[in-house]
Order: structure tokens, then sequence, then C-alpha cells
């Protein structure tokens, strides 16, 4: 009994340590930011920060570049991994293997073959948007595949299909109204984990001069002080908001109150 | 002309042959039922009816029509699976009215069918209710109410039962036998369970590596089987080592002691089978088959009792009712077993 009491205490110290290494750290940059007013505590930094025109401009410009990846990242991705689940098991380790590729290679080395590629030659798209959407796909292939990849080993995928067939659905059909609407909480995570990497992503956007959110937060924080710290706390806040979304609904769909599980 | 035909189906998977020769054909409004151990080939078999599996060879006839190069949402049929496989984002309605509204049906009629169909099931009360807030008993008649109601012209029923316990499984059974006869519809059902194909299946198919052992009614296949395999498969089986006396008059020796049986055998070293509930102990019948052993053991199995009889050096299995007054000598003690020559099941050693 008190050893189990000793375990329990062990665990909570260990917990509120883990929260003080977290929380401290954003708790300074926060009280930081709050002193844009010389002698008293302001939100003059987030002030200056939402009053700065190409603050809004260039969010919007990522936003905009993050629902676009996001939209050609899941119809490239979900069909290939739905192909490799049903089709092509053998596939998987080599789809598994260039997934880890981003992490191997810098985004660096990623847009001066960009640059080079596609600067001439039969498609010169090195001032498109669609070579920065096409670089950040690559980017976010790594999640947007694991995401969607756990959502299908959530289900009994061929099972599902092959009872779709049989009552007479089409592939069409057996995409929207079985496969998609059981792995919502999958598509969840993997639309918002792409939005966060596109919206603080920094050297594409540099690279292929682009004037997107990334480069903006690093100019700001070499040109001010305060203001990049409420920047910090601003997009921390969106990145929460946004796993508070998914936690909200994973746990909408899971309790099958609105639109059914994935049990 | 049969409603399903499968006339020389094969399946190759690289160089290794799942289905050789398989040809079957089943009338309409038949109950046929896979019978064979892992890997015989009798689920590809019920995959390529479906078309979730292309033969390599062969060729596959519903109602006349060959359906080899049709999709599978195109032929017709039905399929309940072992897992279920209901749409976790759907209710129960809304699984069964899936194949409707694919198929076009109007509102009204898709509304009456649902309603039948779960009156089908005993499932009024449960239209509602998600996959995952159903029994595995409910969700396998949820799914047979799905495959059903688009009317399939065939149903396919890949081991339904096997992710059940045991009791559910004999009450569903039952149900899926009176459901069969209500509708008429053509059904094929792999299993590997003898009892469940023995007590559903006007037929039954045993099969072995890919290939078809007997075809037969359950009385046929289970009295009367064709291969050594058939008779080892069903039911249980005592195999003696017997030698030739007389092959005209069926006459065997086993351990010494003369057995004769029902007609003439062939060779000079036989398979002598005996199904264990065909042996009588110390009744000394006229006419039967008699031989002397030892009582080793006494097996209590519920309903029966099973005494292990040591005759030579061949151990006997012998099934009695297990009644309040059953009288059973001790164990160690001399006995004899008797049985008709009808019941000896020869094949070539």
């Amino acid at each position: 009994m008190s050893g189990g009491r000793a375990r329990r205490g062990w665990a909570w110290l260990w917990l509120f340590l883990g929260f003080l290494y977290f929380f401290i750290p954003l708790l300074g940059t926060f009280l930081f930011s709050l002193h844009g007013r010389r002698g008293v505590l302001s939100f003059a930094a987030y002030h200056k920060v939402f009053a700065d025109p190409q603050f809004l401009e260039t969010f919007s410009f990522s936003l905009q570049m993050a629902v676009l990846t996001i939209i050609v990242g899941l119809c490239l991705i979900i069909p290939t991994v739905i192909w490799i689940h049903l089709r092509a098991p053998w596939a998987k380790p080599v789809v598994e293997t260039c997934s880890l590729l981003p992490f191997v290679i810098p985004p660096i080395v990623l847009v001066f073959g960009l640059i080079r590629m596609y600067s001439s030659g039969p498609l010169p798209l090195v001032s498109s948007r669609f070579l920065l959407v096409a670089g950040y796909v690559v980017l976010a292939f790594p999640y947007i595949y694991r995401s969607v990849d756990a959502g299908l080993r959530a289900m009994d995928l061929r099972g599902l299909t092959e009872a779709a067939q049989s009552l007479g659905a089409s592939w069409g059909t057996i995409m929207f109204k079985v496969v998609l609407p059981n792995m919502r909480v999958a598509l969840l995570s993997a639309a918002f984990l792409t939005f966060s990497i596109v919206i603080g992503e920094l050297t594409l956007a540099v690279m292929l001069a682009w004037p997107a959110f990334g480069p903006y937060m690093a100019l700001v924080g070499r040109d001010l002080a305060y203001e990049p710290a409420a920047l910090a706390i601003l997009s921390f806040l969106l990145t929460w908001g946004l796993i508070g979304l998914i936690q909200f609904a994973s746990r909408r769909i899971a309790s099958g109150s609105t639109i059914g599980g994935t049990h | 002309m049969a409603f399903l035909e499968l006339d020389g189906v094969v399946k190759r998977f690289g160089r290794n042959v799942v289905v050789d020769g398989f040809t079957l054909a089943v009338q309409e409004g038949e109950f046929v039922s896979f019978l064979g151990g892992s890997g015989c080939g009798k689920t590809t078999t019920l995959r390529m009816i479906a078309g979730f599996e292309t033969p390599t060879g062969g060729s596959i006839r519903i109602h006349g029509s060959d359906v080899v190069a049709l999709a599978p949402n195109k032929r017709g049929v039905g399929m309940v699976f072992q897992n279920y496989a209901l749409f976790p984002n759907m209710t129960v309605r809304r699984n069964i009215e899936f194949g409707l509204k694919v198929a076009r049906w109007r509102p009204a009629e898709i509304a009456q069918r649902v309603e039948e169909m779960l009156s089908l099931i005993h499932m009024e009360e449960l239209g509602e209710r998600y996959p995952h807030q159903m029994s595995g008993g409910q969700q396998q008649r949820a799914s047979l109410a799905r495959a059903l109601a688009v009317k399939p012209k065939v149903l396919l029923l890949d081991e339904p039962l096997s992710a059940l316990d045991a009791k559910i499984r004999a009450s569903l059974r039952t149900e899926i036998r009176a459901i069969q006869q209500k509708t008429g519809i053509t059904t094929i059902y792999v299993t590997h369970d003898q009892e469940e194909a023995l007590s559903l299946s006007d037929r039954i198919v045993v099969m072995q590596a890919g290939k078809i052992e007997q075809v037969g009614t359950p009385f046929e296949i289970y009295n009367h089987p064709a291969t050594a395999f058939v008779a080892s498969f069903i039911g249980n089986l005592n195999i003696l080592e017997a030698a030739v006396l007389d092959p005209a008059l069926g006459l065997l020796a086993v351990a010494g002691q003369q057995v004769q049986a029902a007609g003439p055998v062939t060779g000079s070293r036989v398979k002598l089978a005996l199904r264990p509930e065909m042996l009588s102990l110390n009744e000394g019948v006229p006419g039967a088959n008699s031989l002397a052993g030892r009582l080793t053991t006494v097996v209590f199995l519920g309903s029966i009792v099973r005494l292990g009889i040591r005759i030579g050096d061949h151990d006997l299995a012998l099934d009695r009712f297990n009644t309040p007054h059953l009288a059973l000598p001790a164990v160690g003690s001399d006995v004899s077993i008797s049985f008709p020559r009808e019941a000896c099941l020869v094949s070539p050693l």
C-alpha cells in the first residue's frame, strides 16, 4: 500500500519537473513579450505584431500554401497508401524508407535540387508557387504518410472494401462513404501536422523568394526584441489550439456521438 | 442446369497450386458447405466466386452467365465475413441501407426493406446502434442482414461463426439455416468445423490440398466416406491395421482375431476404420464382429463417456452415453467389443 503511494508520489514529482522544464521557458518568453513598453507589463508587442501589414500578408500567404500542401499531399498519398495496403504490401518498406528521406536530407539540399532542376529546361517552375507547394509536400510526406498509414491500420481495410464491393459499390463510393469517413482522425492529424510545418517553414520560402510567414518571423527576430517573443507565443498558441482541435475531434469520433467511431 | 457452376477452376499463387480442378454444380436454393483444414483452398474458392480472386483457369457461372471477367460489385453475390466487416461509421440501419442506396432503390422501398431485414434477424430495436455497441453475435446477424438486403443471387459465408463463443455459435448456426430456408437463397458456406457443416448443409464438399475429396449429403459423408482422408477428417475414427484372410468374404485378422467386413476387400493388408459410437461393450450380438481386449482408460466428456480399450498393439476409443445408471467395468479388466459388419470402413493401407 505504502509502496504504491510512494510510486505515485514519484510519478507526480517527475510530472511536475517535466511541466516546469517546458513551462518555465514559455513563461519567460511570455513575460518578456509583455515588456514592450518600458516599466509596465503590456500587450504592446502583440499590438505591434498585429498592426504590421506584413504579418497578415505573410501569414495569409503561408495559410494558402498550407491549405494547398494539405490538399495536394492528401490527394497524392491517400490513394498510394491504400494501394500499398491492398495490392502491393511488398512496396511498403520502400515507401517507408522514402518517407524518412526528408528527415535525412536537409531542406537546403532539397531546395537547391529543386532550383537546379526547375530553373530551366522543359519545366521552368522556379518562380511558380507550385514548386513551393511541391517542396512542402516533400517535407510533409513523413507526417502525412504515417498518419494515413496509422488510420488505415486501425481499420479492417480489406474487409470493409470487399464488403462494400460485394454490396455493389464502386471504388468512388467505397472511398468517400467507407474508407475516408473511418479515417477522419488520421486525416485531421495529417492536415494539422502539415499546417504546423508549412506555417513556420523558412528554408524553402527564403531560397525560392516567397513572402511567407517563416521568413517574416526570422526578419522580426533579427531586427526587434519583444515582437519575436510575442510571435513565438502566438505560434505556440496556434499549434496547441490545433492539437486541442485534433483531440476534440478524436474524442467526438471515438464516442460515435456525431459521425461514428473508428472501432 | 445448375444455378452456380464451377468448372475445372484452378488457382495458382506463383508455383503454389491452391485450388486444383475444382468442379461443382450447385442447385438453386441449395446450402453447400466447403469443409477442410487450413490451407485446403476452401476460402480461395469462395473468394473466386465473389470475384476477390481471379481464377488461373476454369470457369464460374452464375445462373448461366460466366462471371470470371466481372468485377465483384457486378456479380450480384452477397458476402458475410468472419470478422463481420460492418462499416464502423454507420449504424446497423445505415449498414443495411448501404447496398440498397448503391443500387438506387427508392427511399420508401429502402425503408421497408430495412425493416424487413431487421425483423428477419430479430434486431428491430437495435437499428440505431453502431457496430462497436453490439456483441459479436449481433454484429454477425447485422452483417447477414446487410448481405441479404440487396437480394443477391448467391450468398457466400466465410467462416462466419469462428470468431464467436460456442454457445452463440450454436444458436446463430440454427438461425442462419432458418433464414436461408426462409429466403431460399443459394448459399455457399466455408468452415473448418465439421459439426457446423454436418448440421447446416444440404451437401458438403470436403477439400484437401486444393482438391475435392468428396461431395455428398452429411449422411453420405459421415457414413460412407469416399477416401481415407474424409473418413479421418469427419468424426472420430479408430484406425487398425488388418491382414486380409479372405478377400472375397471380406475376412480380416486384427491382433490375431477375426473380423468380417460387409463386402469383399482387395490387397493383403488393409486399414480398418471403426467409429467409436458404432462399438458396443460386452454385448455378444449374434452375427456381429467381436474383439477381446483390456479396458485402459475411462474419460468423462459430458454427455458421453469415452473408454480406451487395448486390443493387441492397437488402442481403440468406444463411446457410451453418460446415464446416471451407467455401470462400467474396472480399468484393467478384460472386456470385449462388438460391432456390425457394416461398421467396418476398409481402405488400402
